[in-house]
C-alpha cells in the first residue's frame, strides 16, 4: 500500500500531518532545535502571548503528580511587540506552520488588539485564542467557562481577523459542548480540546501547597481519559474540526483522539519527557494507517465503533 | 547558547554505593563526556513509564575519557529506581544542559559544597587542576558540609586535585560543628588572600543565600549553582524560574550557575 495521506485542513490552514506541539510546552521551538525535526511537525503553537507581557507567577511553578504534572507559569511572555520582533523570527526557523496563541489579561477586548497585530503578518498561519488558562489570577472566571462570553470574544476577533481561528477550551466546565457550540457559532474555525484541569497538590510535611499559586493546571497522561471523553462529546455536537490534546505520549494515545473525533492532535507535556516524541508519533500514526489499510487519516476521524 | 544538546540511550558502566543513600553511576557517552563543562547537568529518564513521568536533573559529577559520572542521593521514588539500576542497563539521557561555572584561573579558589552540592564541584576541581598552572601555587580550598560524617563525600577527589579540604557537619560528628557557610565565614575571616579569591558554591538554597551574604560582606565574587525541580530542562516550559535583578530567569537554561549578587534571595 502506498503512503497514507496524513494531511488535514483546519479552516484555511492545510497541514502536512495532524501532529502539532501544544502551546506552552514547546517554548518558541528554538529550545528543541537539534533534538527533534521541527520541519516535520504539523504545526508549532507558540507560548501564549499577551498585550503587555507578563513576568509570570511566583515560585514554585511546577510539580510532578501521579502520571501528570501541575503547572502555574502564569503566561510568562514578553508581550506582543517583543514577540513579533524577537520571537517570531526564531519561530520561523522551525520551518513549520506557526500558530500564535494569544490571551487577554483584564479586558477581553485585548484579543481584538492582539489579533489585529497578527493580521498583517503573513507567516502567522493561525491564531489560537487561549480563553482557558487557569493560572491568571486577575481573572475571576475563565472566558471559556461561559458560553456567552466565549461567543462574544470569538465573534469580536472574527470581525477583525481573516486568519484561521482556533479556540482553546477549558475542561473545567459542566458541559463542554455548550462552549464548543458557542465558539463555532461565533465563527471559530476549530476548537482545541482541552486545556489543563484545575488541580492542587499538598506537601503534607510542610502543610503547604506544592505550587505557590495553590491551584494549578494538571496535564499529562492522568488527564487523557477526560480529554478523549470531551473530544467525543464535542464531536457529536459541532461541525468544525477539533484539535485533541491532553496526555498524548505515543501514537496509540494520539489515535484515541482521532477515533473520538479529533481531526488533529497536539502533544504537550510529553515534549518535556522526550523532545522528539512528536516526530515519533507522526511515524506511529503513519504505520497504523498502513497496517489498517486506511488511505486518508480523515477516514478514522470519529471512527469509533460504538 | 548555541551549544549542542544530545539525547542518547546510554549504557551504565558501573554503579557504586558510596554511603547509605548515595550512589555513583558511571555512564558511557562520548558526546556528553566531550561536551560537558563543570556546572552543567543532564536530564535522566529513570524509566520508560508514566510514574515517574518527568526526567530528573543531575549535575555532571566527573568526566573520564568517553564516560561521565553522576552522583546522587536517594530522596524519592525516581532516585530510588535509579539506584536500582545496574551496569549494563540503559538510560535515556539528555545533555549537557545549562550554563556551567565561569572558570577563573587567577586568584585563590574556594569551593563550597553543601550535601549533594559536592557533585558538580568535583568536576570543577578536576578541571581547575588541569587549567591552572601547577607551579603557580595558587591557594585552593574546598569546604564540604553535610548533616553527619557518613555523608561527607569526595574528600579524596578534592585532595587529588590539589585542594586543601575542610569539613563541617551539622551534628559535629566530623570537622567543625555547624553549617558549611559558617565554615566559609571563618575561612574568609582568618585567611590572608594574596590575590583576589573566587567562590564557587553548590548546595541547598538557604546555604547559597548565606554565601551570597558573605560574598557581599567580604567583597568576594561568588558563583552559585541552583537546584530546582524541572520539567523540560531545556528552557521551554519556564517552570524552574528564579527571580534575579534582571527579572525571572530560567534555572535550567540561563543557569543553573548564577552570580550570587544577581539572585534575589
Amino acid at each position: 500500500m502506498k503512503n497514507p495521506d496524513l494531511s488535514v485542513k483546519i479552516g484555511k490552514l492545510k497541514l502536512k500531518n495532524p501532529v502539532m506541539v501544544a502551546s506552552g510546552t514547546f517554548g518558541y521551538a528554538e529550545e528543541f532545535s537539534g533534538l527533534v525535526g521541527l520541519h516535520k511537525l504539523g504545526a508549532v503553537v507558540s507560548k501564549t502571548i499577551t498585550l503587555k507581557g507578563r513576568p509570570g507567577n511566583t515560585l514554585p511553578r511546577t510539580c510532578e503528580t501521579p502520571a501528570g504534572m501541575l503547572n502555574s507559569i502564569g503566561l510568562e511572555n514578553p508581550g506582543i511587540n517583543k514577540f513579533i520582533k524577537e520571537k517570531l523570527p526564531v519561530l520561523r526557523r522551525a520551518k513549520a506552520p506557526i500558530i500564535v496563541s494569544i490571551a487577554s489579561e483584564n479586558d477581553p477586548q485585548e484579543f481584538v488588539v492582539l489579533a489585529n497585530e497578527l493580521e498583517k503578518i503573513r507567516d502567522v498561519a493561525a491564531i489560537e485564542l487561549n480563553i482557558s488558562c487557569p493560572n491568571v489570577k486577575t481573572q475571576k472566571s475563565l472566558i471559556s467557562q461561559d458560553p456567552e462570553a466565549t461567543f462574544q470574544v470569538v465573534k469580536a476577533v472574527r470581525k477583525v481577523s481573516t486568519k484561521t481561528l482556533i479556540t482553546k477550551l477549558s475542561p473545567n466546565v459542566t458541559d463542554i459542548t455548550q462552549i464548543a457550540l458557542a465558539a463555532q457559532n461565533a465563527g471559530s474555525d476549530a476548537v482545541s480540546l482541552i486545556n489543563t484541569l484545575l488541580g492542587m497538590s499538598i506537601d503534607v510535611k510542610a502543610r503547604k501547597p506544592k505550587i505557590a499559586s495553590i491551584t494549578a493546571g494538571l496535564s499529562g497522561p492522568a488527564i487523557r481519559p477526560i480529554a478523549v471523553r470531551m473530544v467525543w462529546e464535542a464531536f457529536q455536537k459541532i461541525k468544525i474540526p477539533i484539535i485533541g490534546m491532553g496526555g498524548i505520549i505515543d501514537a496509540s494515545s494520539a489515535l484515541e483522539f482521532f477515533l473520538a473525533g479529533a481531526s488533529a492532535v497536539a502533544v504537550g507535556t510529553a515534549n518535556f519527557i522526550d523532545p522528539k516524541i512528536s516526530n515519533t508519533i507522526i511515524e506511529g500514526i503513519r504505520s497504523y494507517l498502513k497496517e489498517n489499510r486506511v488511505s486518508h487519516l480523515e477516514d478514522i476521524v470519529g471512527a469509533l465503533k460504538a | 547558547m548555541g551549544k549542542t544538546i544530545y539525547q542518547e540511550k546510554t549504557r551504565i558502566l558501573s554503579k557504586q554505593k558510596l554511603a547509605s543513600n548515595f550512589f555513583l553511576l558511571k555512564i558511557a557517552s562520548k558526546k556528553i563526556a566531550a561536551n560537558s563543562a563543570p556546572g552543567q547537568f543532564v536530564q535522566i529518564r529513570v524509566q520508560d513509564s508514566v510514574v515517574p513521568l518527568l526526567r530528573r536533573p543531575l549535575g555532571v559529577h566527573r568526566i573520564e575519557k568517553n564516560n561521565f559520572e553522576v552522583l546522587f542521593q536517594v530522596v524519592g521514588k525516581a532516585t530510588e529506581m535509579l539506584a536500582q539500576k545496574n551496569s549494563g542497563d540503559y538510560l535515556d539521557v539528555i545533555g549537557p544542559l545549562g550554563n556551567g561555572f565561569n572558570l577563573q584561573k587567577r586568584g585563590e579558589i574556594i569551593l563550597v559544597a553543601g550535601g549533594m552540592g559536592v557533585a558538580p564541584l568535583v568536576f570543577l576541581a578536576e578541571k581547575l587542576k588541569k587549567s591552572v598552572d601547577p607551579k603557580s601555587k595558587i591557594q585552593k580550598i574546598a569546604l564540604i558540609g553535610a548533616k553527619t560524617k557518613t555523608q561527607i563525600l569526595c574528600e579524596t577527589e578534592f585532595k587529588k586535585s590539589g585542594f586543601e579540604v575542610r569539613v563541617s557537619t551539622d551534628d559535629g560528628s566530623k570537622g567543625a560543628k555547624g553549617y558549611v557557610s559558617d565554615l566559609l565565614k571563618q575561612v574568609l575571616r582568618t585567611t590572608h588572600f594574596a590575590l583576589r579569591p573566587n567562590i564557587f558554591a553548590c548546595g541547598p538554597r538557604p546555604m547559597l543565600k548565606e554565601i551570597a551574604k558573605l560574598s557581599k560582606e567580604f567583597g568576594i565574587p561568588a558563583q552559585v549553582s541552583l537546584e530546582e525541580h524541572m520539567a523540560c530542562g531545556i528552557g521551554a516550559c519556564l517552570g524552574c524560574a528564579v527571580e534575579t535583578s534582571k527579572g525571572f530567569k530560567r534555572v535550567c537554561k540561563d543557569g543553573p550557575v548564577f552570580q550570587a549578587e544577581e539572585v534575589i534571595w
